[in-house]
């Protein structure tokens, strides 16, 4: 038979489109530039998709509940975490984290946790907002 | 006048070409518009994957295997995982066994879908591909609820998984398996009946039984040719031997096995129905338990470090058979670690497939053994910053050399 796709492609003009326009209908020129509007709340963005629970985004870390045993750095496939020596803290670069969230499993304080943040671009890899201590 | 001398051309195609996703050389001699022969080169993204591993521990290696191969992501990890298990003797609790098997097939059916997209897309077919990644777009946010990623699942545990499927969960499961069923009827009609889908792939790309079985195609390639092979039937690892199923080949549907292109599109359809029918028997006769074996990791760790031995894990990828080889000697680190993933089988099919066929008939052809370039290369030899083929005799005389070494 032919043309069995017609029906469907037809059927879509009528419809909503699938895709959400995150973070804006059109994109603006500099992306940069909108988000800091947004931040400042002059221009308005689009929301992105709802994450589920226990969605592996940014690392939360508790620095008062940590006790320096230094698993997480054993465990990390993508050796992201650095031991504080003075402080015997660690400091997480999301820079090189993969999210894989085994320093969350093996930690025996439970002082990390996954958040539900995403938006982590950034142009400088050692940016304030891409280290977590 | 001098008579004409009948000619053939080369025409090197890659290792970077629009028409391929990944680098791959093609070297085809051509008559005209027919292709006479092809060879094949690979070897231009070599990662070095494997020994980044045994600078890792085994838990750390997890998370590199998974990114051997972006849509593979759970099969890799898991091979690795089966093999560390049958070195360090570990039990995987029955409830594990369920859920990998449900995850496992869950990436089939992610990993179908997309390539009946991509096959699509090659023979300009492009409304289908928006039709197939729509479908899979629930499929993937079925994943990162079960998950909590859309594709580097991050679920695989050495003795297990790292999270369980609740019977809370259960409704939004069925919901998703619903509606694939329900859409699967559409796919099915667009893939089978479309004449355009028809004219380009019907007698297109032949691989015979006797080719499959010469040059060891895997998974859905080989199975598209009539050979009865599928490592989950022969092998039965995780749950699958408690679960009803059959070797997919393509003359449940037709009668007949004529191993063309249009073979190939009917296993992998049919293989998302036996996938779908299969997570839903693992929901209904889910045991419970345990989801690991050890959920203290530092404990597991512990115990990793002690042992010795070597072991081999096999699985069915959703293209074919998955084989990791890993050696521990008592150490922090893996010794060696050796993927042969199944695209590296399904190379050598291509040339036949392609023998007889028209230019514009290889990026369906090479599309529809679903090959995945990056799982492949495995080596690649530099000296003096040139790197070089070697030959059989030279390559023989390594691999000798490496046995002793790992046995030394």
């Amino acid at each position: 038979m032919r043309f069995s796709m017609l029906p469907q492609v037809l059927g879509r003009m009528f419809k909503k489109p699938v895709t959400n326009k995150f973070p804006a209908k059109y994109t603006p020129s500099s992306t940069t530039k909108f988000m800091e509007n947004v931040s400042n709340g002059t221009a308005k963005m689009n929301p992105p998709i709802v994450t589920p629970d226990h969605f592996r985004g940014k690392i939360c870390y508790d620095k008062e509940k940590c006790i320096g045993c230094k698993l997480c750095i054993k465990v990390c496939p993508t050796e992201a975490i650095e031991f504080k020596e003075d402080e015997k803290k660690i400091r997480i670069f999301l820079a090189r984290c993969c999210f894989c969230s085994q320093c969350n499993d093996i930690c025996p304080v439970s002082c990390l946790s996954m958040s539900n943040e995403f938006l982590l671009a950034d142009t400088d890899k050692y940016s304030k907002d891409l280290i977590v201590e | 006048m001098s008579p004409v001398t009948k000619t053939t051309f080369q025409l090197p195609i890659g290792p970077i070409h629009p028409a391929l996703k990944e680098p791959v050389a093609f070297q085809f001699e051509i008559d005209g518009e027919r292709i006479v022969d092809v060879s094949v080169a690979l070897g231009h993204v070599h990662r070095a994957i494997e020994w980044a591993g045994t600078k890792r521990n085994p838990i750390q290696v997890l998370y590199l295997a998974e990114r051997i191969c972006g849509i593979c992501s759970y099969c890799h990890p898991m091979a690795f995982s089966l093999a560390v298990e049958r070195i360090a003797d570990i039990e995987v609790p029955e409830h594990a066994q369920y859920l990998r098997v449900i995850h496992g097939e869950l990436e089939r059916i992610c990993s179908h879908i997309l390539w009946a997209g991509v096959a699509a897309h090659e023979i300009g077919f492009d409304s289908v591909l928006f039709l197939t990644w729509e479908i899979r777009e629930k499929v993937l946010d079925l994943t990162e609820y079960l998950c909590g990623n859309r594709i580097t699942k991050g679920i695989t545990m050495i003795g297990g998984v790292r999270r369980d499927i609740t019977p809370e969960m259960y409704p939004k499961i069925h919901e998703t398996l619903q509606y694939l069923k329900d859409r699967f009827e559409k796919l099915r009609h667009v893939f089978l009946d479309d004449k355009t889908f028809i004219m380009r792939s019907k007698g297109c790309g032949i691989l015979t039984k006797e080719e499959a079985l010469k040059l060891a195609a895997v998974g859905p390639t080989a199975r598209a040719s009539g050979v009865k092979k599928d490592v989950r039937l022969d092998q039965s690892y995780f749950a699958y031997g408690d679960l009803d199923f059959d070797y997919v080949t393509p003359d449940v549907l037709t009668g007949e096995v004529n191993g063309d292109v249009y073979d190939r599109i009917i296993v992998r359809l049919l293989e998302i129905k036996q996938s779908i029918s299969l997570i839903e028997q693992c929901l209904e006769h889910m045991p419970s338990g345990a989801i690991v074996s050890e959920p203290k990791i530092a404990k597991l760790l512990a115990k990793l470090k002690t042992v010795n031995g070597e072991g081999i894990g096999r699985m069915e990828a959703p293209r074919g058979e998955v084989f990791h080889y890993v050696k521990m000697n008592a150490n922090e680190h893996i010794y060696s670690w050796k993927v042969r993933a199944p695209t590296y089988s399904n190379i050598m099919p291509w040339i036949p497939m392609l023998k007889g066929q028209q230019i514009a008939d290889i990026p369906i052809v090479a599309a529809s053994t679903d090959p995945c370039m990056s799982c492949t290369n495995r080596v690649t030899v530099i000296e003096n910053k040139n790197s070089f083929a070697l030959d059989k005799e030279e390559l023989h005389q390594q691999s000798i050399q490496k046995s002793r070494r790992l046995n030394a």
